[in-house]
């Protein structure tokens, strides 16, 4: 589905994507991981069409998108959420979930129609639903909770019907409590859905629980890659990046 | 359900538009019917306005350009004799239309700031256009010599009764237009533009062609405004092009509100009702309306329609706060699903 091969990004002196090559099969998912500055972000900025890498390939459902712009590659099927939730603050969740449901039709220049349409009315319920939003659907997204807009940016994204989504730290800012229950419901779409998830995470609890495969960026290049018992016995990911206690680097990583 | 919304806009329109048309026979003072007029003229000028600064955040100085441009596309096509009325309206809001897509090609490019001041650039070279090509346009003295008013379809605009009707049937008519945008999907697909441009574009809307597109439209509705006014003076003036018209049009959105539709229909009202009492009593009728945009904007922080509606809404939900236990129940039901 997503492969990517041989990416470099330089921004000036800063080397920030070094020869990064990764396969992301059908369905996977997957988590990147990697202390602050690794180059998480903007390895998600660079396949999502945000950023041109200098050099390298991302084949995404058969083409190469280096190139294309962010628009052309959602339009393609990637979407993404973001690590500081881009919601819509004065539209409610339904509002701001239909709008979206209606660019992925395709309908956005409809004139002679009126909100809220029926044919987007569907969709827009199931995803509500399907986030647990319901008894929230006609709040105004700014007077959400934190946990509750992170959770309605992933739903903007899901109304794209997209086959590969970017999750970028779903669960920063969060407690541990709101982490868990977060996580818990990714996973849930993410089988529902049955897309390939891309996840960006600093708790390594919830990343060895739920990931199929886990990739550990360090300065911009891939450390180690394995499920989550060979990355826990990695001795190199141990060295740079867990250390000793790794509860101890993941809340450093938070910070 | 999306017929009804319709409905209900068109029986509004409906009434506005009887009432409209009652009232100066009610009341015959024709200095009401001037007023009226004036009212809807400008009225409309700031609700085209608000589709680029209220509905899509695209906050234009440059407005008037659309409408001066109406106004003497307008006069100069029914001096030249060949036309009727309603085929001039077409071929000025068609010509207005294509002017403000090679204006808007270049301005919606712009963010913020960048855009307001390039449109209020355009809009300063159309009146400086208008102002040096005087054996075309009649330079700082205007249109002269008229507009004439041949019948159409029966119509005769001589009378000023009738000149008073047809006028507040095109201006209602348009509002309803803008209305139905202000509804579809085309109107909110805007809203999420102006609420957050990234997120929108990474939902696959193209912001560009979006913003363009509304550029266009509220400069073709600008230009209907202008064609009214000209009707109404029988003559067009580059004042109508200069940038205080553009800068009128936004107090009139500041002091109604951009957010509730009608908002600045409610300001071009309040903005006329000030000037006309004010310059009664006084000839520093630009001073006290300074103090009371002033008191708006640092008072109630918004216009007034939309700060009428916020506080009903307040009290609406102050009084629906008891009934909340749903969020608590929602916390269970997820940790149910994760064990």
């Amino acid at each position: 589905m997503l492969s990517v091969q041989n990416l470099d990004k330089r921004f000036g002196g800063v080397h920030a994507t070094r020869n990064v090559s990764i396969d992301f099969p059908d369905g996977s998912l997957t988590a990147i991981i990697g202390p602050n500055g690794a180059g998480k972000t903007t390895f998600f900025n660079l396949i999502s069409g945000a950023f041109r890498p200098n050099s390298g390939k991302v084949i995404f459902d058969g083409q190469d998108i280096v190139g294309k712009s962010s628009l052309e590659v959602v339009r393609l099927g990637m979407t993404r959420a973001f690590q500081v939730a881009e919601i819509f603050p004065s539209l409610t969740v339904t509002e701001a979930i239909m709008a979206t449901v209606i660019s992925h039709l395709r309908k956005s220049w409809t004139f002679l129609r009126r909100f809220p349409v029926a044919e987007a009315k569907a969709r827009t319920e199931e995803i509500i639903e399907l986030l647990g939003l319901a008894d929230k659907a006609g709040t105004l997204s700014r007077n959400l909770s934190h946990g509750d807009q992170k959770l309605l940016d992933i739903g903007l994204a899901l109304a794209m019907e997209p086959k590969v989504l970017l999750l970028d730290e779903p669960t920063a800012g969060m407690g541990p409590d709101e982490r868990w229950r977060m996580i818990g419901k990714v996973q849930h779409l993410w089988q529902v859905k049955k897309m390939t998830v891309l996840f960006i995470e600093h708790d390594m609890d919830i990343v060895f629980k739920i990931a199929q495969k886990i990739h550990v960026l360090k300065y911009g290049a891939v450390l180690a890659q394995g499920t989550a018992n060979e990355i826990r016995r990695n001795q190199d990911v141990i060295d740079a990046y867990l250390g000793a206690d790794h509860h101890l680097s993941a809340a450093v990583g938070e910070a | 359900m999306m017929k009804a919304g319709f409905l209900r806009d068109l029986l509004f329109a409906a009434a506005v538009l009887i009432v409209l048309i009652v009232v100066p026979f009610i009341f015959t003072k024709p200095s009401l019917r001037d007023f009226l007029i004036y009212v809807m003229a400008y009225g409309l000028l700031a609700m085209s306005l608000n589709l680029l600064v209220g509905l899509t955040g695209l906050v234009s100085f440059g407005h008037a350009a659309f409408f001066v441009s109406g106004a003497y596309m307008f006069g100069l096509l029914m001096q030249s004799g060949r036309v009727s009325i309603p085929v001039a309206i077409l071929v000025t809001v068609l010509g207005t239309a294509v002017l403000a897509l090679v204006i808007g090609a270049i301005c919606v490019r712009l963010k913020e700031i960048y855009f307001s001041f390039i449109t209020l650039a355009f809009q300063m070279f159309i009146h400086s256009i208008i102002l040096t090509w005087v054996s075309l346009t009649g330079g700082d003295q205007g249109l002269r010599g008229g507009i004439p008013r041949p019948p159409f379809f029966g119509i005769d605009l001589s009378s000023g009764v009738s000149l008073y009707i047809f006028s507040a049937c095109v201006f209602v008519v348009c509002i309803l237009i803008m209305r139905q945008v202000w509804q579809s999907p085309f109107g909110y697909t805007l809203r999420l533009i102006r609420d957050n441009p990234n997120r929108a574009n990474y939902l696959g809307v193209d912001i560009v062609r979006m913003k363009l597109g509304v550029f266009i439209l509220a400069g073709a509705m600008a230009s209907v405004a202008g064609i009214l006014l000209s009707l109404f003076v029988s003559g067009a003036y580059p004042e109508f092009g200069f940038w205080t018209t553009s800068g009128e049009a936004i107090f009139m959105i500041m002091l109604g509100g951009s957010q509730l539709f009608v908002g600045p229909i409610i300001g071009a009202i309040l903005l006329r009702l000030i000037e006309h009492f004010v310059s009664i009593y006084t000839e520093y009728h630009g001073l006290v309306l300074g103090i009371v945009i002033l008191a708006i904007v640092l008072g109630l922080r918004q216009g007034i329609a939309d700060y009428i509606v916020e506080f009903l809404q307040r009290r609406k939900e102050a009084r629906a706060a008891p009934a909340q236990d749903a969020s608590a129940k929602d916390a269970t039901f997820a940790k149910e699903r994760i064990a």
